[in-house]
């Protein structure tokens, strides 16, 4: 087939204009041929015989005439095994793999293989010769990748039913090795290697049924799993101002969750902040596997100075590789840090193509594509009956901290648990500065409701009494509000916040959760009575600081025994009656 | 290919559009015009027209000037001989000096491989103790120095040129007032620092699109000196006026603007100068440090509000000092407990007692009856102003922290303060005559106050 080219006539910023004499699909790839380099572009709108094309990187010293070819590929990823604990740009190019070739500087118009095609992988054969009614998505067999095994599956985009010709027996393998022949209903044979191409803004829907998401998704962070929980297979943002918290909460987040596998797509970020995890995670065990962190993280690092254009690609590429391990029966969380970062990228896109703009600038499609990215979450059915979840969690930098703008809204709309961020908290070095009073999730606590709701109630009624406080002070407050003020107070600081750099206290998991939150509870519920505001004040001091050091001991440790003892006495001490409920 | 056009088609703010073939994107032009040549730079071709932004302005350009495409993109000289020199936003010698024009490197060149980078783990040494106690200075840190205008901003980076410990400073200038520049000049002359400076100087008089070039050229000649093992502070004032150019520059581009104006990639933009910001390993390193004056002391402006998502942490100078709140070095967690035992001791409890003694004040201004504790936390406040938030204070590291135990003794007993009883009996100062007054009647209000518990001690700094 000839090769399909096309001629640049104008150029702005990344956007080029082609035009083009053979047919071309939209979002398409193209290259940029610049001496011998060959720089990445992708077709977003075609008018004519014109292709506007946003090149993936810089295009200074590109001229009116340069030809561009034109692949017939849409922007697509390679699937196989070997993806993880790889660290990858937001076109899913291996970075460390460009490190060891070109040193400091990612030079412009290179291209590396995401896998490795030298590597042998121990294949074992699900299939026999003639097995049929295979469907896109149907095992043949599986290799081992670190801890998981990762099943090699007909293709997605191969539709309708096939039966085996022939399947390799079990040995050892490169990528892209022959591993099996199979057969479609009209009698064509398809050669099968263990890697395929998926294109990253469509789907992979090579499952049963999608089914509605309810089991709890333990993050170990006590403010989220208690009081707004995240289901696998759900959606939640992190909206917040600078300096909020928001990537160590992702980072914790990353390290903590219960779940297989780990994607991090640090969009439009610092490049510091995804150093700190890509030196660390090698070094760090996860409690589950005994293996380090890295075994089971994916990284999609696309940070601020890199190109804009593969900023708005890393977040599909993002998403497709957290599909493709659904696929194997797998829970995957996505963590998007940050969404705000992608929207601009498109913000910049649109500005370029003249469109008219909505609100802010951005164009009139933002929500519509936040949603279709959050809807990429959800929890399968397989095509063996095996489920498997991708969780979606994005952070959200809104312009000035102010929730009032597009992307926050955009994102609200769509997602089921909201962690807003508030600077307050984090200047009070409240950590994490997740509001508990704004949050909210849709999703079910582990916890009983009435708990919950007991201790919400005594946050608001005591946020309130904060707020009289400060135009009346101390001397205007009743002794009853006094303490209300008190409680509220004490459960913010002894279970809302978590010391992130504690051994400990870092991850609580639900069992000790629910302990300590019936403890709190109890505290809540028991009426005290002090001659003195200073007393009050004193009283819940001490219990305060008795809860904190048990919040740092182990759970089984004789100390911490000891301490559940001192609290259980304090309590006591200062317990005039037991009642239902805080007054108020 | 070196091309001449004589019809300029249209002049429209500073950006002019000729006709022109085989020209490539950013390529530089130089248009001859009856008051001089000026440097011009392709922003963007359609077929055969080509937009340029010209450096010198529009004014008194004739529609029959001349445009000469040099071939190349911006560039810039790079060599040991620029160490004192100044120079203007197009790279020409701004002192009489000869033009250097070997060795030419191109600007805004390719970005570092981020898993090429290594965690930051050295600290630079200012002697302001507002910043080398509390918000540590890290080498390969971003950090803006967010200020009202009126500040005493660049007076603060001058004195920092001077005194902190890295190899060189390269110093950009961007819409300066010339007396400002006049200043840097002979401040840093008479400090006897100007053979580590190169200045990349454009003042407010030089034409608004030339100070879009500063900043690249500033970090691509850091680049080259850090690659060649030169620990490198760049320092640039002001980004906010950069960040105008752009806009200015954007509308005349019929750009949709996105916020008050300013384009939709202004964070790109930003972050794509900020970000060059790096620690090579086995080779130097590029710090920046860079105002940005916020308009009407709004830090949701869309300069500082985008700086403060690109960069690690922020310094607020307000009130002619370092504000303890507000201000943060995101990376000062890596190097501050390598250098004395008690920094982070000193840096948290100093700062928690601190924020108690603006509550108290806050009181005292409403007319609140004081109490005992009260009134030693005006004292701390006050010792606190004097000794280590005013800037004059220049004192080694070591030295302010013993300070700070000092004024610590001065105003309070040991139970008063936080601080493990290990540190207190290491450097709480023996024979110090403790403040007494109104102790004993004051038993009650002298109990540690909120926030001064062990959970909160480590948790200074998350960001």
């Amino acid at each position: 087939m000839n090769k399909n080219y096309g001629e640049i006539i104008s150029i702005y910023g990344n956007m080029i204009t082609v035009e083009f004499f053979a047919n071309i699909v939209q979002n398409e790839v193209g290259y940029v041929l610049i001496g011998d380099q060959r720089l990445k572009a992708e077709v977003i709108k075609i008018k004519g015989n014109t292709a506007y094309m946003q090149v993936f990187e810089s295009t200074k010293g590109l001229k009116i005439g340069d030809k561009v070819e034109f692949s017939g590929q849409m922007l697509s990823v390679q699937l196989g095994p070997g993806i993880l604990s790889q660290i990858y740009d937001g076109l899913q190019n291996p970075l460390p793999e460009l490190a060891s070739e070109y040193g400091f500087f990612l030079p412009r118009g290179v291209h590396l293989e995401a896998l490795d095609y030298q590597k042998k992988w121990h294949f074992t054969p699900l299939v026999k010769v003639n097995s049929s009614k295979l469907i896109a998505g149907s095992p043949l067999g599986y290799v081992r990748e670190g801890l998981f095994k990762h099943y090699i599956m007909v293709p997605f985009n191969f539709y309708g039913d096939y039966s085996v010709e022939e399947i390799a027996s079990a040995g050892d393998f490169c990528v892209n090795d022959i591993i099996a022949k199979i057969r479609d209903e009209k009698e064509v044979v398809k050669e099968l290697s263990m890697v395929f191409q998926w294109p990253i803004k469509i789907p992979i829907k090579a499952y049963r049924q999608k089914l509605s998401p309810k089991d709890a998704l333990v993050t170990k962070i006590r403010i989220i799993d208690t009081f707004f929980p995240i289901v696998a297979g759900g959606t939640y943002c992190i909206p917040g101002p600078f300096g909020a918290g928001k990537t160590v909460l992702q980072q914790i987040t990353s390290r903590y969750a219960q779940v297989d596998i780990v994607i991090i797509a640090a969009c439009g970020e610092r490049a510091g902040e995804v150093v700190e995890t890509l030196r660390e995670f090698p070094k760090i065990k996860d409690s589950r596997s005994g293996k380090t962190l890295m075994e089971r993280t994916i990284i999609i690092c696309n940070t601020s100075s890199m190109p804009v254009a593969a900023r708005e690609a890393s977040v599909y590429t993002a998403a497709t590789l957290g599909e493709y391990y659904r696929q194997m029966g797998l829970s995957v969380l996505l963590l998007a840090d940050s969404t705000s970062r992608w929207a601009q990228a498109m913000r910049e896109v649109s500005g370029r193509l003249e469109e008219i703009p909505g609100e802010e600038a951005y164009p009139a499609y933002l929500e519509s594509r936040i949603a279709e990215f959050y809807e990429r979450s959800g929890v399968v059915e397989l095509g063996d009956g095996e489920k498997g979840s991708l969780t979606i969690g994005g952070t959200v930098s809104p312009a000035g901290g102010n929730f009032d703008e597009p992307v926050t809204q955009a994102t609200l709309k769509v997602v089921g648990a909201f962690h807003g961020l508030s600077r307050d908290r984090a200047n009070a070095r409240r950590f994490p500065s997740i509001d508990p009073l704004e949050s909210w999730s849709r999703y079910k606590s582990f916890v009983p409701a009435e708990l919950i709701a007991k201790a919400k109630k005594v946050l608001f009624k005591g946020n309130e009494v904060y707020q009289m406080m400060k135009v009346v002070g101390e001397e205007g407050t009743s002794m009853e509000d006094f303490c209300l003020y008190l409680k509220s107070e004490f459960l913010d600081s002894v279970y809302l916040q978590q010391n992130a750099f504690d051994k400990v206290d870092a991850a609580t998991d639900l069992s000790r959760q629910e302990k300590m939150l019936v403890k709190v509870i109890e505290v809540l519920d028991t009426s005290f009575s002090f001659e003195k505001k200073e007393e009050a004040r004193r009283f819940f001091y001490e219990i305060r600081q008795l809860f904190i050091d048990c919040n740092y001991k182990e759970i089984d440790s004789q100390d911490f025994k000891n301490q559940e003892q001192a609290i259980n006495e304090l309590i006591n001490k200062g317990a005039v009656a037991k009642c239902d409920s805080p007054k108020g | 290919m070196k091309q001449v056009h004589s019809k300029i088609l249209s002049v429209v703010g500073n950006v002019i559009t000729v006709k022109g073939s085989g020209v490539s994107y950013e390529e530089l032009a130089e248009i001859r015009t009856v008051r001089g040549k000026s440097l011009a730079q392709v922003i963007r071709l359609d077929r055969d027209i080509v937009s340029l932004q010209v450096f010198a302005g529009s004014r008194g350009i004739s529609t029959s000037d001349e445009v000469r495409f040099l071939g190349a993109p911006m560039r810039v000289t790079f060599s040991p001989n620029m160490l004192g020199r100044i120079f203007d936003g197009s790279g020409m010698p701004r002192d009489n000096g000869p033009a250097l024009t070997d060795n030419l490197i191109e600007i805004s060149g390719p970005i570092v491989n981020p898993v090429k980078r290594i965690i930051p783990k050295r600290m630079i040494r200012t002697n302001i103790p507002m910043i080398d106690v509390f918000n540590s200075l890290v080498v390969s840190q971003k950090l803006p120095i967010f200020s009202v205008s009126g500040e005493p901003y660049n007076e603060l980076l001058a004195r920092i040129a001077m005194q902190a410990q890295v190899d060189m400073i390269i110093l950009g200038g961007i819409g300066l007032k010339f007396d400002q520049y006049m200043f840097f000049r002979d401040t840093l002359e008479e400090g006897g620092a100007l053979s580590r400076t190169i200045f990349f100087m454009h003042t407010a008089s030089d034409p608004t699109v030339e100070g879009l070039m500063v900043p690249d050229l500033c970090l691509a000649v850091a680049e080259k000196f850090a690659l060649g093992g030169k620990d490198v502070l760049v320092l640039l004032t002001d980004m906010t006026n950069f960040a105008d150019a752009l806009k200015e520059i954007s509308i005349t581009m019929e750009q949709v603007p996105s916020n008050r104006g300013y384009p939709g990639d202004l964070y790109s933009q930003l972050a794509a100068r900020y970000e060059k910001a790096v620690d090579f390993q086995e080779a130097g390193s590029i710090t920046v440090l860079a105002v940005t004056t916020m308009p009407a002391d709004d830090v949701t402006h869309p300069v500082p509000d985008n700086t403060g998502y690109i960069t690690e942490g922020q310094l607020y100078l307000k009130g002619g000092h370092i504000e303890p709140f507000g201000s943060l070095s995101r990376l000062k967690q890596q190097v501050n407990d390598k250098t004395r035992r008690d920094h982070r001791a000193i840096m948290d409890g100093m700062i928690q007692l601190y924020a108690q003694y603006r509550e108290t004040e806050e009181k005292r201004a409403m007319g609140f009856r004081m109490s005992g504790w009260d009134k030693k936390l005006l004292k701390y406040g006050d010792l606190f102003e004097q000794q280590m938030m005013d800037l004059s204070v220049n004192i080694s590291l070591e030295k302010a922290l013993d300070n700070g135990w000092n004024i610590l003794a001065q105003c309070f007993v040991p139970q008063e303060t936080s601080f493990k009883t290990d540190l207190i009996d290491e450097f709480w100062p023996k024979n110090m005559s403790n403040n007494t007054e109104g102790q004993a009647e004051d038993k009650e209000s002298s109990f540690p106050p909120q926030g001064l518990d062990e959970s909160e001690e480590d948790s200074d700094g998350e960001n």
